[in-house]
C-alpha cells in the first residue's frame, strides 16, 4: 500500500515527475495520481491485469457505449464474461447467469463476445509487455506476470516507473486501461493489482506484507476456493492472520501440501518465479446451447462447426494436435470429457470431426447436454500432420477439399462455403 | 481343494496365463485366476473377457476342487519361492481363503467363488487346421510391427488372416497395416483352412500368442469361427474374440507398377539408417534417401540438433530420385528381412514403395514415404 510518509520516494503516474515532498497533488501537472512507497524502487515483480477487458474494448470501439452499462456474454442461456464498471455498480458480476445479470441491470447493453477481436487486442498488449522484459508469463488473454529485475539499465528507469509508463502507453496506443500490482512475489503482485481497479497501481512491499495480510480473508490465498474456505471455517480459521500464528507442521498435518502453501503464503513467502511458458497446450472450441440438446444429429451439427473453428485456429497459429478431446456438459452440469490419441498429428477439421463423432456416438445416449466442445491437445508443428494414408485414400482428397475451402474462405469470407453438416443452421441474425 | 505341485511347473503355467489379466480391473473377478484341480492336474484359467488362456500342469491332488485368487499376487508369490521347491495349495472349508505353502513360507489369499468366473469358450468353430509353430510365429513376426494402435480405426488393431490363391497355390496369409506401412506374409495353407472366414486377430492376442511359440517342434491346432479363434499349443488353450470389422482391401494398396528398382545390402543399410537417425528428434524421424546411379546418400536434418549424412553403394540404375521415410518404419522392416539383399521398388517421392526380401519371397512390405 502506498504509505504516505513524505520521505518515501514517489512520482506522478500522469507526468512521471519525481515527487520529493509530501504534497497531495503533482507539483508539475496537478494530478492527484501520485505513487509513493518506501520500497517503490526496489520491487521488480509485477502483475498486470486489463480492466474489464472485453467491455473496455467494446466501449473503445463504440463511443456511444461509454456511459452505458455494458455486459459481454452470450445468448439468453449464457453467462456474463465481463461486465463494465458501470454494470458492476448495479451488481453484475462475471460468471453470473445472464438472466440474473439482466434482472439486476435491465438497461444494460448486452454484446456477444468477439473473441477474435479480444485476442488481437490481447496480443497487442502482450507485445508491449514484451518490450519491457522477456520474462512475461501470461495467465490469460488479459493478464500476465512480469519480472523486471535487471531492466533498469535498459529502460533508464526503475521498474515502477517503467510500469507506469507502460500503463500510460496502453491507454494512449491501445485505448484500454490496465491495473498494475508491484511487489516482491507473485502472490502479492496479483493481490496488489486488484486493490485499486480500474487504472490502479498498487505496491506491496516486503516490510508491510505480514501486516497487510493479517486482516484479509483466507480466500485471498491462491488455491483457497469456496470448498476449502469452508473446511478452514469449520476449523475456526477465517483470516490470514490466524494462519500466521500456526505452525507449518500443524498446517501440513491438517491440510497436506495445501497446508504448506497456507503457511508460506500467509507469511508472504512465495518463491515461484516468473516463467515463460506461454505456449498453448491445447486448442479447443465450445458452445453452450440455448436449449438443452439430446439428439445425436443436432449435436453433430455443432460438433462439425466447432471442429472447423478449431482447425481454423490451428491453421492461424501454425499448429497441429494429436489428441482429440470431446467435452460435454450435461443438463445437470456434469462434465464429461473423452479423448482419443491419433497416430499422427492433425490440423484438419475433417479428422478432428470424425474422431469427435466416434467419441460422441457413445455419449449420445439420450442424455440432455447443455454444452459441447471439441479440441486437440498434444500440439506440434504442422509439417508432420496428416501424412498420406495407405488405407484411406479418400482422406487425402478430403484434406485437399478442406484446403480449397479454406482458400475460398480467406478470399470471400467465412460464410462463402460450408459443408452440408452446417449449411442452413447458422442463424442469419442473432 | 488341496493339491501339491512343483513350483517350476506352477510358475511356468502362471507365467503364461497371468499376463492376460489386466493390472487394473473394475470387475474384481477379472483380477483373479481360476484354479481347478481334477485327477492328476491343475488347470489355470485367466481372462480379460476378450482373451482367455487355459493351461494344465501335473499336480498331486488330495482333494479336487476349484477357486479363484488374485492372479498377479499368486504369480509374484510363486516367483519368489525358492527354486526346486514344492507348493501346497489348499482352500479352507468355507472356500473364502486359499493357503499357499512352501517350505517355511505360508501365505493366505482371499478367494472369490469359481462360479462367478466368466466363461468365453461357448460357441462352435467352423474351421479347424494344424499349423507348425514356426509358421505361425513367422506370420506374426513379419506383420506384428505394422498393427495400428489408433483406436479410431479399430479394424486395423490386429492381424488380418485369411486364405488366398497365389500363383496357383492356396496360401494362409497374414496382413497388418497402420496406414503408414503394410506388412504381408504367406505360408502354405494347411489342410482344413480352405474357405475359412477372413479374421482379424486382436493385437493383445497376437502378442501373447507370439510368446507361446518358442518351441519349434510344436504344432498348433487352430479353430476359427466368425467371431472367435481358439489355439491349442500343447497343454495351453487360448481363446480370443476377433475384431468385428472389415479389413480394408489391402491388395489395392500394394503397388504393382513401381518401375525403379533399388537393391541394398540389408545389414549395412539398416546400420546406416540407424546411425544417421541418431540425430533426428523423437517426433518425425524422417530420413532422406537421395538415389543416383550406384549410390545412395542418407540425410537427416534436425533443426534443433544438427544434421547427418552417410553414403552407401547400392544397386540402382535409374534417374536420380529423392525420397523420405520414417527411420523407425525402415528399421522395423529391415529387422524382419532374412536375406542379405533387399529390393525396394520405387515410383516417385509421393507414392507407396514396395520392399521385398530376396531370401523370403513369401513376405512383402509397403511403405508410405514422408515429405522431406
Amino acid at each position: 500500500m502506498p504509505d504516505s510518509a513524505a520521505q518515501s520516494p514517489g512520482f506522478c503516474r500522469d507526468c512521471l515527475k519525481e515527487q520529493a515532498g509530501g504534497a497531495r497533488r503533482c507539483t508539475a501537472c496537478g494530478s492527484p495520481r501520485l505513487l509513493r512507497h518506501s520500497e517503490l524502487y526496489d520491487l521488480t515483480l509485477a502483475h498486470i491485469d486489463c480492466d474489464a477487458f472485453y467491455a473496455s474494448i467494446e466501449k473503445r470501439d463504440d463511443p456511444e457505449l461509454a456511459d452505458k452499462p455494458v455486459i459481454i456474454g452470450g445468448g439468453k442461456r449464457g453467462v456474463v464474461s465481463t461486465a463494465c464498471y458501470i454494470a458492476r455498480i448495479h451488481g453484475v458480476r462475471s460468471a453470473m447467469p445472464m438472466f440474473k445479470a439482466l434482472e439486476a441491470c435491465p438497461q444494460a447493453v448486452v454484446i456477444k463476445p468477439n473473441m477474435e477481436k479480444y485476442a488481437r487486442v490481447g496480443r497487442e498488449v502482450r507485445t508491449l509487455m514484451q518490450e519491457l522484459t522477456p520474462l512475461v508469463q501470461p495467465l490469460s488473454i488479459d493478464e500476465a506476470f512480469l519480472e523486471l529485475k535487471g531492466t533498469e539499465r535498459l529502460h533508464h528507469d526503475p521498474p515502477a516507473r517503467t510500469l507506469a509508463r507502460f500503463a500510460r502507453r496502453v491507454e494512449q496506443e491501445i485505448g484500454i486501461t490496465v491495473s498494475v500490482g508491484l511487489s516482491y512475489c507473485k502472490f502479492l503482485a496479483k493481490v496488489a493489482s486488484d486493490l485499486q481497479k480500474p487504472r490502479g497501481f498498487s505496491v506491496i512491499g516486503q516490510a508491510e506484507a505480514l501486516e497487510f495480510l493479517r486482516e484479509k480473508p483466507v480466500t485471498l490465498i491462491w488455491g483457497v476456493g469456496k470448498a476449502f474456505a469452508n473446511t478452514l471455517e469449520r476449523d475456526g480459521v477465517r483470516t490470514i492472520g490466524q494462519l500466521q500464528t500456526m505452525e507449518e507442521a500443524d498446517l501440513m498435518r491438517r491440510y497436506g501440501t495445501m497446508g504448506q502453501r497456507l503457511f508460506r503464503l500467509s507469511r508472504g513467502l512465495d518463491e515461484r518465479a516468473v516463467e515463460i511458458d506461454g505456449e498453448a497446450k491445447s486448442v479447443s472450441s465450445e458452445t453452450t446451447f440455448n436449449d438443452d440438446i439430446a439428439r445425436y444429429d443436432d449435436l453433430v451439427v455443432h460438433l462439425r462447426r466447432l471442429s472447423e473453428q478449431v482447425a481454423h485456429r490451428l491453421r492461424k497459429s501454425e499448429l497441429a494436435g494429436q489428441t482429440v478431446v470431446l467435452k460435454l456438459k450435461t443438463a445437470d452440469f456434469k462434465i464429461r470429457t473423452r479423448n482419443r490419441r491419433l497416430d499422427s498429428p492433425t490440423r484438419l477439421a475433417d479428422r478432428i470431426f470424425r474422431t469427435g463423432l466416434q467419441l460422441l456416438e457413445k455419449e449420445a445416449d439420450g442424455t440432455k447436454y447443455r454444452l459441447i466442445g471439441i479440441g486437440v491437445s498434444d500440439l506440434s508443428a504442422p509439417d508432420l500432420a496428416d501424412p498420406p494414408d495407405l488405407v484411406d485414400p479418400a482422406a487425402t482428397r478430403r484434406a485437399a477439399a478442406e484446403d480449397a475451402m479454406n482458400r475460398l474462405r480467406d478470399k470471400f469470407g467465412k460464410a462463402s462455403v460450408e459443408t452440408g453438416y452446417t449449411f442452413g443452421t447458422r442463424k442469419r441474425d442473432p | 481343494m488341496r493339491i501339491t505341485l512343483e513350483r517350476s511347473n506352477l510358475l511356468k503355467s502362471l507365467n503364461h496365463v497371468h499376463r492376460v489379466v489386466e493390472r487394473r480391473n473394475t470387475i474384481p473377478i477379472l483380477s483373479n485366476v481360476l484354479l481347478r484341480s481334477d485327477g492328476a492336474s491343475l488347470e489355470m484359467k485367466a481372462t480379460d473377457l476378450d482373451l482367455e488362456i487355459t493351461e494344465a500342469t501335473p499336480a498331486q491332488v488330495e482333494q479336487s476342487g476349484a477357486t479363484t485368487v488374485p492372479a498377479h499376487l499368486l504369480y509374484d508369490i510363486v516367483r519368489k519361492l525358492p527354486d526346486g521347491s514344492e507348493v501346497l495349495l489348499a482352500t479352507n472349508a468355507e472356500g473364502t481363503a486359499m493357503t499357499v505353502a512352501s517350505g517355511r513360507s505360508k501365505f493366505s489369499l482371499q478367494c472369490l467363488p469359481q462360479s462367478d468366473f466368466p466363461d468365453l469358450t461357448a460357441g462352435s468353430f467352423s474351421h479347424s487346421f494344424r499349423l507348425k509353430a514356426t509358421d505361425l510365429k513367422m506370420l506374426i513376426d513379419r506383420t506384428q510391427f505394422a498393427i495400428s494402435t489408433e483406436e479410431t480405426r479399430y479394424y486395423l488393431n490386429g492381424i488380418f488372416m485369411h486364405t488366398v490363391e497365389s500363383k496357383g497355390e492356396l496360401k494362409l496369409r497374414a496382413v497388418a497395416t497402420d496406414g503408414h506401412r503394410l506388412a504381408r506374409a504367406d505360408v502354405e495353407a494347411p489342410s482344413g483352412s480352405e474357405g475359412m472366414p477372413g479374421i482379424i486377430i486382436p493385437r493383445k492376442t497376437v502378442s501373447e500368442l507370439q510368446k507361446l511359440l518358442d518351441n519349434p517342434d510344436l504344432v498348433v491346432t487352430v479353430e476359427v469361427s466368425d467371431a472367435k479363434i481358439r489355439l491349442t499349443i500343447g497343454s495351453i488353450v487360448m481363446t480370443s474374440k476377433l475384431i468385428d470389422g472389415t479389413f480394408p482391401d489391402y491388395q489395392r494398396v500394394i503397388p504393382a507398377n513401381n518401375d525403379k528398382e533399388l537393391r541394398v545390402d540389408c545389414q549395412s543399410f539398416a546400420q546406416a539408417v540407424d546411425r544417421v537417425s541418431t540425430i533426428s528428434s523423437e517426433r518425425g524421424r524422417a530420413v532422406k534417401l537421395a538415389l543416383s546411379e550406384g549410390q545412395m546418400t542418407l540425410t537427416v536434418n534436425n533443426p534443433d540438433s544438427g544434421s547427418a549424412t552417410e553414403e552407401l553403394p547400392v544397386g540402382y540404375e535409374h534417374d536420380p530420385l529423392e525420397i523420405g521415410f520414417n527411420a523407425k518404419y525402415l528399421l522395423d522392416i529391415t529387422s524382419q528381412l532374412t536375406g542379405t539383399d533387399a529390393i525396394f521398388m520405387l515410383a516417385d517421392p509421393g507414392s507407396p514403395t514396395l520392399v521385398r526380401d530376396l531370401a523370403a519371397e513369401d513376405a512383402l512390405y509397403v511403405l508410405m514415404p514422408m515429405r522431406v
